[in-house]
């Protein structure tokens, strides 16, 4: 932009004479090939040529340059504004529909703003200081109580139409006042935003401030309103393979609008987001907007673990069939309800399900039903397995829980090798460094500078392919095959071995269960139960681990939840015999 | 190339504890401990994923330096350098001096480095974090060194040597003064170059003198350049042995003892064997007092009892008139022999197996039994077994006689070592070895009577 802005000075430089000019922050012209700076500057500021977003649409008037800063006038609450757009974006490219980003995210955030008094209401912060006074359009419950009240509640678009400057004349209110030049004055000093200084400070009871991390949540939640075909799961690994804005996100924040100081602790990250921790600020934002119950989760969606658990017994290349036995146990359980899959914020207890951690819980359950996992009845059956497979060639397979296992160890591992380098390899910090003062500014450009130019020499020691190829975003980590011996499928595979006929219904050869949990907590800690590896089989725990790296989760949140699903379905056993340390339970199937 | 002014403006006080630590003391340092309590100093706070990053990345590289993957650890290297945007201003500081010793480490070894990246990364580095400055213009003139580049090298040095930044500290004084002896060094090697040179010519050739003239402004400077070095305590052995060289040369026979007593006699100075090897090499060459040799040896023989120079030591002792000094010749042969590595020494034996005799003869059977009390539990077994004696035969019969004879003497005839040589049948050494037979019945300390 620079460059386009500086084209019309024509002299030539007088240390190069190159005629090729940029402008610096003060705005005035330095050569791009010598880097002298000139005396002159740029008079005319033109900022109506700028091809700007939705800033512009929702602070006109604004932009103005100040004299100290030099760059445009604008809010934290604005910031976040374009990271969540960015965020929509990069989801809509992934292929969710348009309408998450016009009309669900976009009125989520427009409420957020609302409950929190930053707009949309008659006296937001900003004018009345932060002694704002009570909503008084405070929409109440009653308007909430149905799917096409969110989404009517507003006329004013500004967060849909971006990249043009077009806002309907007719918008009723303007989002911030613009009468307010003393304040930005001063408090432009240690930021670069107009509030970051105040907003850094706010602690108001009652008031879920913006972070980074919540913009994730938003994210969620709009995808768990439009029943998405993306769990939390899948929105944390997308982030964390880029095709999410996240880390950094401010980097593409326009030009003008200057980071530094107080903007800092807001809006740079030095984190990957945490599956437990998005989920809990999800619920926390969902409460906090006062949304009304979610659209219903039935058989037919995604998110129902029926279709959840096929999806990843694929993943982690378990038989089809095995898909009958988590049907069946998310039956007895109960945990295919709709209303219990539904999330329903001002219910009296808001809590929703993690789908994902959930269905892939089922599917542990099950193969403990199957194999036992008592590091000895999974290989006396495979090793029948395999005597079967041997003779019977032709037929259909026998489902071989070692050669699983060997497969499916050796691809974790790999994987999970491939991992962890990327996270070391992973560069944290933005081309647009942040600092905390002008007197720090130049140092953190000349560091930042150091270590570009000691990567660069670097990387030509580094082989000319690229090394962190940017995988393209799939739902899927694995891809099995049949005939690669490595990758063996073993979708098609029977459980012939593993069942056998009981009059008319087929039951599991094994008879035996173990829980995974005898005693749960029953103290405020609010955790479940505690997990001791070294307590456990090891079967079972590979088990874990390999699904806890699937969804990039604790393991200790995995063996929660399978505790959880076994907790309904042994109903009984844990009402009568809770000291039991192995309960006997023949299941019928 | 620009410092960072932040850097420049806080004193580091803490690092210089740590490069004087390194320097003083025993000389060792244990880099991963420090790190270790570096992070537990740390905990008790949430590391952020960025510091994750960092570590993991760190071990990644030290991993990949381990098994030689340069590549891998270039790959790995190039993610490392955020470490010096990190928040955490301790860290940050602290990451200058690693990233240099990991990647020189990666630009010595990896087939696509060259000389030239080598150079461009060390002067990057130099001006990153200003207190490495030296310590990486010394090991970047080394690395020069070892490509051979003695010109570039000497510019290097001479660069380093000139720097100043505020008030130096201790710790960077001794860089300097090593820096400067490293210049010296340099210079001493065209010095000896040319008197290689002026070895070949003429006396009275034209060109000798100008020869001479050159050599002896080089030998100047050198001595400027080395001798502050060598006034602080440390192992400084190619610099005192250049420098004494020149001393020698031009006939300062004084300054090259007083440097080379104080090296070997100055209490801050670390325990060297050099130090006293130089002295009593030099103190040969001087031809000094017997008395004065022996008493520099002994100290060596304190430090170092297996060295080399013990054989000649023993010899001074057998020569001496004391007879302090003879029991002392007998405890130094036995000390030798107690080494492993100087098992097969014949020289040893041989004089061991002569001056028994002659202790014994000259009635000091109390000396032989103070030392061989200690020895007889192992001795036996380290060198008198029927498997040395077997090998020894084999290999070398001079030996093995020597050997049996001492045998014979310590443990009697009945031992296996001497019986196996006795029953030998060979035509050159049967009169050695009634010779043999016949000392030690006469002189065995078992059962002297008989």
């Amino acid at each position: 932009m620079d460059l386009e802005e500086a084209k019309e000075f024509k002299e030539r430089c007088t240390q190069c004479a190159a005629v090729s000019w940029g402008l610096t922050d003060e705005g005035k012209y330095y050569c791009t090939s010598c880097h002298n700076v000139t005396e002159r500057s740029k008079e005319v500021i033109n900022t109506g040529a700028i091809p700007n977003t939705k800033i512009q649409a929702i602070s006109r008037g604004l932009k103005r340059k100040r004299k100290l800063e030099k760059g445009w006038d604008w809010y934290v609450c604005e910031g976040f504004q374009q990271i969540l757009y960015q965020q929509a974006e990069a989801l809509k490219t992934l292929g969710v529909g348009p309408e998450l980003k016009n009309e669900v995210l976009h009125n989520f955030w427009k409420r957020y703003l609302q409950k929190s008094k930053q707009a949309y209401c008659k006296n937001p912060v900003y004018t009345s200081g932060r002694k704002a006074t009570v909503l008084e359009d405070n929409p109440s419950h009653s308007d909430w109580d149905s799917e096409p009240d969110l989404l009517s509640d507003f006329s004013c678009r500004s967060f849909v139409e971006s990249g043009t400057d077009s806002q309907p004349d007719g918008c009723p209110q303007k989002p911030f006042p613009i009468s307010k030049a003393s304040q930005s004055e001063t408090a432009s000093i240690c930021s670069g935003s107009l509030d970051g200084v105040e907003y850094s400070l706010r602690k108001e009871k009652g008031i879920v401030k913006m972070t980074v991390p919540r913009t994730l949540a938003f994210c969620y939640l709009s995808l768990l309103w439009q029943r998405e075909t993306i769990t939390l799961s899948d929105l944390l690994r997308f982030v964390e393979e880029g095709h999410i804005p996240y880390i950094n996100a401010f980097q593409h924040f326009p030009e003008e609008m200057k980071l530094y100081g107080r903007d800092k602790g807001i809006f740079a990250i030095e984190s990957w987001p945490a599956y437990e921790d998005i989920y809990k600020k999800m619920i926390e934002i969902a409460k906090f907007l006062d949304l009304p119950r979610f659209p219903d989760i039935t058989e037919d969606c995604y998110l129902h673990p029926n279709i959840l658990c096929m999806k990843y017994l694929m993943e982690v290349n378990l038989p089809d069939e095995m898909n009958d036995l988590t049907c069946q146990v998310v039956k007895m359980t109960g945990i295919g309800e709709v209303d219990f899959l539904t999330f329903d914020p001002i219910a009296k207890m808001a809590k929703t399900v993690k789908y994902d951690v959930q269905a892939v819980a089922v599917i542990v359950v099950v193969l403990k039903l199957l194999f036992l996992l008592d590091d000895n009845l999974e290989w006396t059956l495979s090793n029948i397995a395999e005597k079967y497979n041997e003779k019977n060639k032709e037929d259909k397979p026998w489902f071989d829980f070692r050669k699983w296992y060997q497969v499916m160890k050796r691809s974790v591992d790999e994987k999970k090798q491939k991992w962890e380098e990327a996270r070391a390899k992973y560069l944290w910090k933005s081309e647009k460094p942040l600092y905390h003062s002008s007197i720090d500014r130049a140092v953190v450009y000349k560091r930042r500078e150091m270590v570009v130019s000691l990567q660069k020499q670097f990387s030509t020691l580094v082989d000319s392919a690229p090394t962190v190829e940017k995988k393209s975003p799939s739902s899927f980590q694995f891809n099995w095959t049949e005939g690669d011996s490595a990758r063996t499928c073993f979708h098609g595979h029977g459980l012939q071995g593993i069942l056998k006929k009981k009059g008319q219904s087929m039951t599991t050869k094994n008879s035996l269960y173990w829980l995974s949990t005898q005693k749960f907590c029953r103290s405020y800690c609010k955790h479940v139960t505690t997990y001791e590896e070294s307590n456990f089989s090891l079967s079972y725990q590979f088990i874990i681990n390999l699904f806890s790296f699937l969804l990039r989760i604790k393991t200790s949140s995995l063996h929660e939840e399978v505790s959880l699903i076994e907790k309904r379905l042994f109903k009984t056993k844990y009402s009568k015999t809770k000291k039991k340390s192995r309960s006997r339970k023949g299941r019928k199937y | 190339m620009s410092d960072f002014s932040e850097e420049l403006i806080r004193p580091k006080t803490e690092d210089d504890q740590e490069e004087s630590c390194v320097f003083s003391g025993t000389g060792m340092s244990f880099p991963w401990l420090q790190k270790h309590i570096g992070t537990v100093a740390t905990g008790g706070k949430k590391e952020k994923d960025f510091a994750q990053t960092t570590n993991a990345c760190l071990s990644f590289i030290q991993e990949a330096l381990l098994k030689h993957q340069w590549q891998q650890a270039a790959e790995f290297m190039h993610s490392y350098f955020q470490i010096l945007e990190d928040s955490d201003s301790h860290k940050r500081q602290a990451a200058p001096e690693i990233i240099w010793k990991l990647g020189s480490e990666i630009l010595f070894y990896h087939p696509k480095s060259n000389v030239e990246t080598f150079n461009t990364f060390a002067d990057r580095m130099k001006n990153i974090g200003v207190l490495n400055y030296l310590k990486i213009s010394l090991q970047h003139a080394l690395y020069l060194l070892h490509h051979g580049m003695l010109e570039d090298a000497n510019r290097n040095l001479s660069h380093a040597e000139t720097w100043r930044y505020g008030e130096k500290s201790s710790s960077q004084e001794v860089l300097i003064n090593l820096i400067q002896a490293y210049k010296g060094l340099l210079q001493y090697y065209t010095w000896s170059k040319k008197k290689m040179e002026l070895s070949t010519l003429d006396e009275d050739d034209y060109a000798y003198n100008t020869a001479s003239q050159n050599m002896l402004n080089h030998s100047w400077k050198t001595s400027v350049n080395l001798c502050a070095l060598i006034q602080t305590p440390g192992v400084w052995d190619p610099f005192v042995k250049s420098y004494v060289e020149m001393l020698e040369f031009y006939g300062d026979q004084d300054g090259a003892r007083e440097v080379l007593t104080n090296y070997a006699y100055d209490e801050k100075f670390p325990s060297n064997p050099n130090a006293h090897i130089y002295l009593y090499n030099f103190l040969k060459r001087e031809k000094a007092p017997r008395e004065k040799l022996i008493s520099v040896l002994k100290i060596l023989y304190q430090i170092v009892p297996s060295h080399k120079l013990m054989l000649e030591f023993h010899r001074l002792l057998r020569k001496s008139e004391k007879e302090d000094h003879h029991k002392l010749g007998l405890e130094v042969l036995f000390g030798v022999l107690d080494f492993a590595g100087c098992t097969k020494n014949i020289t040893a034996w041989k004089y061991l197996a002569k001056y028994l005799r002659q202790t014994l003869m000259g009635n000091h059977l109390a000396w032989v039994q103070e030392e061989w009390n200690s020895r007889k539990n192992w001795w036996p077994g380290f060198h008198f077994s029927s498997f040395w004696a077997k090998s020894d035969w084999k290999e070398d019969k001079a030996l093995a006689c020597e050997k049996a004879l001492v045998a014979g003497i310590l443990l009697g005839k009945g031992c296996r070592y001497f019986r196996f040589i006795s029953k030998q049948d060979d035509e050159v050494l049967r009169k050695k070895i009634k010779r043999i037979k016949k000392s030690v019945k006469k002189h065995s300390i078992v059962n002297p009577g008989l």
